[in-house]
């Protein structure tokens, strides 16, 4: 059964949990990814495997982590192992099928900017960087992206590139010798795109409920691509909906549940 | 060989100004205590270097003691910016620091090698990505075998590598457990290296045998600091103060309210005081 009033917010990432299956080996990004990643556990996806770039594999929070390396993610993981094994024998040695990716900018070719707005050298806002983002892109064998539809987000051109996706488009990945496929999936909080076969240029091919081409269009820094045959994502199930927004409430109640700190 | 000494002391015999200083912990078991005691200190024109520099050296580099900091993600996680880093960053307050930027996998093979005792790391990396552009210390070789055009960093060699763990036993050995981050290279790769403990046991006899044990000759000093991770957490002992983190985000975002919290949660206090902050905690580990 369809449920009504969910948020945009809550399409997207139910949208997003969704995309992944059952046998993923998916490495988590902190935020909307985790969060999709973890509906998809819980709901139709049990045995995905779940990798934090901090060391925790196979790992099953009952909360959503604050942090990449919260200690919930080690407690319920198969195994943790240290920080340069997870990015040299886990990533590099090719075993993430997915690599899970937020952005603070993204271009229609799915390059990723989290690392400065402006010039690098003297920048308007200094932003966190890419921490494991600029080799999730190029060593998973897919990426999926997630991010809310905003027109400072959404740009015609990146600022920095923090994390390759398609580059310039076509088969710019294969030029640089990168032999995976990079961004294969990007979902919104108003559509499901796909990267054109050929161009490698984001195309929408799924309306969220009630969601126009002109609000997609009006959301997006560059002109929009619309697929000819154009779906509507179906609605989030009462489950998923209800997944979702539990897992939401036992994490606000943890993460403030501790007390007002008195030093850090 | 290993002394065992308090805090105070094992920073003073260990750290110089102008020192390249790794205060190490992937989230997990952040040297906070160690870090305090240093700002205590007062040292000037270190080189910090970190992949996740969070809370305590936004705290390092707002009091004007960092001249460059080398890192992979300067944020603080799952908030947001570190506001201390960006201000020296974007406006150069209270001084411009100089930074190197790297991804988590250059800096993870650049520890390793550090520890291996290699000039430089190799590994896949960086392929698209603009900080190759930006960074001189990212070049890239020719497999000599295949081919491939690989990306090589140089090692990373601190002058000392501050971290925190777990328990030490009588002898000096240091056990770490739980998310082990990068902290076993980091100690591996400095010239000296001090440990913050949560206690001091008799032996590790009854633990499995595969732990990850950092033999007391590879160690300058221990000093035992309950509570010395905090916010951040020691697995088995206490949780992760997650609403600190929070909080920090607002504290950080104004210079002067910043100076007040540094004065008071800081500069006025001591390594005994840690204790205390992680009392209500314990009973959520």
């Amino acid at each position: 059964m369809s449920a009504t009033g969910f948020t945009p917010n809550e399409m997207m990432t139910i949208a997003a949990s969704r995309a992944l299956k059952n046998d993923d080996v998916c490495f988590v990004g902190i935020g909307a990814p985790s969060a999709a990643c973890n509906v998809a556990r819980l709901t139709h996806a049990p045995d995905i495997t779940l990798i934090y770039e901090s060391g925790t594999i196979g790992t099953a929070p009952d909360v959503l982590p604050l942090s990449i390396g919260d200690g919930e993610l080690c407690e319920t993981a198969v195994t943790t192992v240290a920080v340069p094994e997870m990015f040299r024998y886990w990533l590099q040695g090719g075993r993430i099928s997915i690599g899970f990716l937020g952005a603070a900018q993204l271009d229609k070719f799915g390059n990723i900017n989290t690392t400065v707005i402006g010039d690098y050298f003297h920048p308007k806002t200094r932003l966190p960087g890419g921490g494991g983002a600029p080799e999730i892109a190029t060593s998973s064998k897919e990426i999926y992206i997630t991010m809310a539809q905003t027109k400072r987000g959404m740009v015609e051109k990146i600022d920095f590139f923090t994390s390759f996706g398609h580059g310039e488009g076509g088969d710019h990945r294969q030029r640089l010798g990168i032999d995976t496929s990079g961004p294969t999936l990007l979902i919104t909080d108003l559509a499901i795109w796909k990267p054109d076969p050929v161009t490698k240029e984001f195309t929408v091919v799924s309306l969220h409920p009630g969601v126009t081409r002109q609000q997609v269009q009006e959301s997006c820094g560059w002109v929009v691509k619309f697929a000819e045959a154009l779906d509507e994502t179906p609605a989030p199930s009462e489950l998923e909906l209800n997944t979702l927004r539990d897992l939401q409430a036992r994490t606000r109640a943890a993460h403030e549940g501790t007390g007002k700190a008195k030093a850090a | 060989m290993v002394k065992f000494l308090p805090l105070k002391q094992a920073v003073a015999e260990n750290l110089n100004n102008g020192d390249s200083v790794a205060f190490e912990g992937f989230t997990h078991l952040i040297p906070t205590a160690a870090a305090h005691e240093a700002i205590r200190q007062g040292f000037r024109d270190l080189t910090l270097i970190r992949m996740t520099p969070d809370l305590i050296y936004d705290q390092m580099i707002g009091m004007g003691m960092a001249k460059k900091i080398v890192f992979s993600y300067v944020g603080n996680p799952g908030v947001g910016l570190l506001r201390r880093a960006r201000d020296a960053i974007e406006n150069g307050f209270p001084r411009p620091i100089e930074v190197e930027e790297h991804s988590h996998a250059g800096m993870a093979n650049a520890y390793e090698a550090g520890a291996a005792g290699l000039p430089c790391a190799v590994f896949r990396g960086y392929r698209g990505a603009g900080l190759a552009a930006v960074n001189p210390n990212i070049k890239s070789v020719t497999c000599p075998f295949t081919g491939e055009g690989l990306a090589a960093v140089p090692s990373i060699r601190p002058d000392v590598t501050f971290i925190h763990a777990q328990k030490a036993d009588k002898k000096g050995n240091v056990l770490v457990e739980g998310i082990i981050g990068i902290q076993k290279e980091a100690v591996l790769a400095a010239k000296r290296a001090v440990v913050t403990v949560e206690e001091v046991v008799d032996n590790f006899d009854d633990l499995h045998p595969n732990l990850t044990v950092l033999p007391r000759w590879t160690i300058a000093a221990i000093s035992v600091v309950p509570g010395g991770s905090h916010p951040s957490y020691a697995h088995g002992y206490y949780a992760r103060d997650n609403a600190a983190y929070l909080e920090w985000d607002e504290i950080a975002a104004d210079r002067e309210k910043f100076q007040a919290w540094m004065q008071a949660n800081v500069i006025e206090k001591s390594a005994g005081d840690f204790a205390g902050r992680v009392e209500h905690l314990r009973k959520a580990a």
